[in-house]
């Protein structure tokens, strides 16, 4: 196999072949039963996390954008997914099928506001492009607060609750009818569908998205974007075109994520997609490293799992991601700092001039 | 600087802008035609009544002292500045009110006077990304691994790999650019302006920093892609040796005018430009 050869996709091949790896491993103890429940639980939302990671760091890594939204992205497909898995219950009987369709559909949602937002926030860049993705975030949220959603024979029925004087029963539902989103309370009485199997096989699917389309045209055009814009519009690129690509499919795999997520709950609040679960997200980008899905992925994990298993620490949570983003940070970017840690750790050395 | 070279307007020597382009190119459209091109920033004239033509295989030099609108020139040639007077024509084309992106692919590419390269990227890459739009597929068909990626992928290959090795950078191909040392990243500049197909290559000092043995290897290589691409070339360069060598036609600026126009020749035996340019370099010019 000569593209084996090639150096990158042996390195994509060994991400996809840890995946599946942790995949089967994972499967098996839980046949077995060895994992305890505490962490059984957690292990949709950790592939949706998972997902989250991968999609944030095509804009953040590989794009060059610093996004402080992604969890807004999440909603939608959430809120999307649970609305299309409850009205096509009886459509669909197969729950398998149903889960794919929501899916797709909360892809679809989130890749429409992506691209709605995408279009006035990309003409910004850096901080005002990050403090204007924090809040559309904070929008997206408020904006689900206000949904009432619900769901009969004649079809769905919608409510936009801006004063905040209306409830389930202003939605009129005929006999048989079954309210979804409530508001502020967001959705309850959801099934859930959501199995480990298809949060891997999402995963799967927003790697190889992700990276196919770095090692595409696009993906070069993405990277050359970030590392010098006048450059890359002097060998005629878009700017705006290829900025607006990595932030509608990383909106789009947020959204399938997010779908997935909801259908993992029986209880879904609004207020669980907020500006700590966007930067949650970062944290595994920055901890994986800007631009490495492998790193990601690994990041995702641990950070997850870490909390669930350390229960009693778990108050301390956010505090100790400050601390662990701020201290990535130096000793990423501070020469002095990286100089003193080769020193202290002579085998990593090569490995941090290498990766420079 | 307005004390050292003070051009009175009325010392100016017009030269009719076509009368330098060399006989071979007379038949062809112009590769680059400027008409009365000028741009004002609050007041300043930055360039004022800038005309120049450039025929399809000529290699024309822009020189001048420091702060006389040389790069001002190329930033309103590759519209990263729109002009505010006058018209710039590329292959007999108006590019009145395109983009960067558009000028290049009317086919305008150009190297910067402080390099800029995709850093993070490997050289192959570079290049790569300078032949985007030569083979366009989707990047929808990128992801899904379409016949077509695999296809266009393989001439991406190729084809950046011929391009490198005019320069001999082949062997270079999977280093990072902004690794590699300052005269092989001026040479990957001209590399990946190339790319992009241009008809019109715009260097901008492209000798800066160069050993004598370098620049000699570089006066070579302009000439060489000039012959091999059929395209024109224009370079702002202050290495008199390497202009007046290789430049069929000079035009020299100052305070945004052109004070000149000619052949290598003429211009080094123009009284004005002898005097305030030429001749102070020489006179202070040990390195010549």
């Amino acid at each position: 196999m000569k593209f084996l050869n090639d150096k990158v996709t042996r390195r994509d091949f060994l991400t996809y072949g840890l995946v599946v790896a942790a995949f089967i491993v994972v499967s098996l103890l839980a046949s077995q039963g060895v994992i305890p429940r505490s962490l059984s639980g957690q292990l949709v939302p950790v592939t949706c996390y998972v997902v989250m990671a991968i999609s944030l760091n095509l804009v953040v890594g590989v794009a060059g954008d610093l996004s402080l939204g992604h969890a807004g992205f999440m909603s939608v497909g959430a809120f999307s997914g649970v609305v299309c898995a409850m009205s096509l219950s009886a459509a669909i009987p197969d729950d398998g099928i149903r889960l794919a369709v929501s899916m797709v559909v909360g892809a679809l949602f989130a890749a429409v506001a992506g691209f709605l937002i995408g279009i006035p926030v990309l003409r910004l860049r850096g901080d005002y492009l990050a403090i204007v993705t924090l809040a559309f975030g904070e929008i997206i949220k408020e904006v689900v607060n206000c949904l009432i959603v619900g769901t009969d024979a004649i079809g769905l029925h919608v409510i936009f609750n801006v004063a905040g004087d209306k409830t389930v029963d202003d939605l009129h539902l005929l006999e048989g009818g079954v309210a979804i989103i409530k508001g502020a309370q967001g959705a309850s009485g959801t099934e859930k569908i959501a199995t480990f199997a298809a949060g891997f096989v999402l995963v799967m699917i927003a790697l190889a998205v992700v990276l196919n389309l770095v090692r595409s045209r696009a993906g070069r055009a993405i990277m050359a974007v970030r590392d010098n814009r006048i450059a890359a519009e002097s060998v005629g690129l878009s700017i705006t075109k290829y900025r607006l690509i990595a932030f509608v499919v990383s909106a789009a795999l947020a959204g399938a994520a997010g779908a997935l997520y909801g259908a993992n709950f029986s209880q879904l609040s609004p207020a669980k997609f907020d500006f700590n679960t966007s930067i949650l997200v970062l944290v595994f980008v920055v901890l994986g490293g800007l631009g490495n899905m492998r790193g990601s992925i690994i990041a995702a994990v641990l950070l997850t799992i870490l909390p669930e298993a350390l229960r009693g620490f778990s108050d301390y949570r956010m505090l100790v991601y400050a601390i662990v983003l701020i201290l990535v940070m130096l000793f990423t970017n501070n020469p002095q700092l990286k100089l003193t840690l080769g020193k202290l750790l002579p085998k990593r050395e090569g490995a941090v001039a290498h990766g420079e | 600087m307005a004390n050292k070279f003070n051009f009175q307007r009325a010392r100016m020597v017009p030269v009719p802008s076509r009368a330098i382009v060399p006989d071979r190119d007379l038949e062809h459209t112009p590769a680059l035609e400027c008409i009365h091109l000028g741009i004002e920033f609050g007041g300043l004239k930055a360039v004022d009544d800038f005309n120049l033509t450039i025929g399809k295989t000529e290699i024309a030099g822009l020189i001048g002292p420091n702060g006389a609108g040389k790069t001002t020139v190329f930033n309103l040639l590759t519209k990263v500045y729109q002009p505010t007077h006058g018209t710039i024509l590329i292959n007999g084309q108006d590019t009145s009110g395109k983009s960067v992106a558009q000028v290049n692919r009317m086919g305008v590419a150009r190297t910067f006077q402080n390099i800029r390269l995709f850093d993070s990227m490997s050289v192959l890459d570079n290049v790569k990304v300078g032949l985007h739009n030569q083979e366009p597929y989707s990047a929808f068909e990128g992801v899904i691994r379409a016949p077509r990626f695999w296809a266009r992928e393989r001439e991406f290959e190729e084809r950046a790999h011929e391009l490198l090795d005019i320069f001999d950078m082949g062997g270079l191909a999977s280093e990072r650019a902004g690794s590699l040392p300052y005269g092989a990243q001026r040479r990957l500049e001209i590399v990946r302006a190339l790319a992009t197909n241009p008809r019109l290559l715009l260097l901008d000092e492209p000798a800066a920093g160069m050993n004598p043995s370098e620049t000699a290897e570089l006066m070579e290589n302009i000439v060489k892609i000039r012959d091999t691409f059929q395209i024109a070339i224009m370079l702002i360069e202050h290495d008199m040796s390497l202009v007046m060598n290789i430049c069929e036609g000079i035009c020299v600026l100052n305070f945004g005018r052109v004070i000149a126009k000619g052949t290598p020749e003429e211009i080094q035996s123009n009284e004005t430009v002898i005097e305030a340019y030429l001749g102070k370099q020489k006179e202070a010019g040990t390195d010549e």
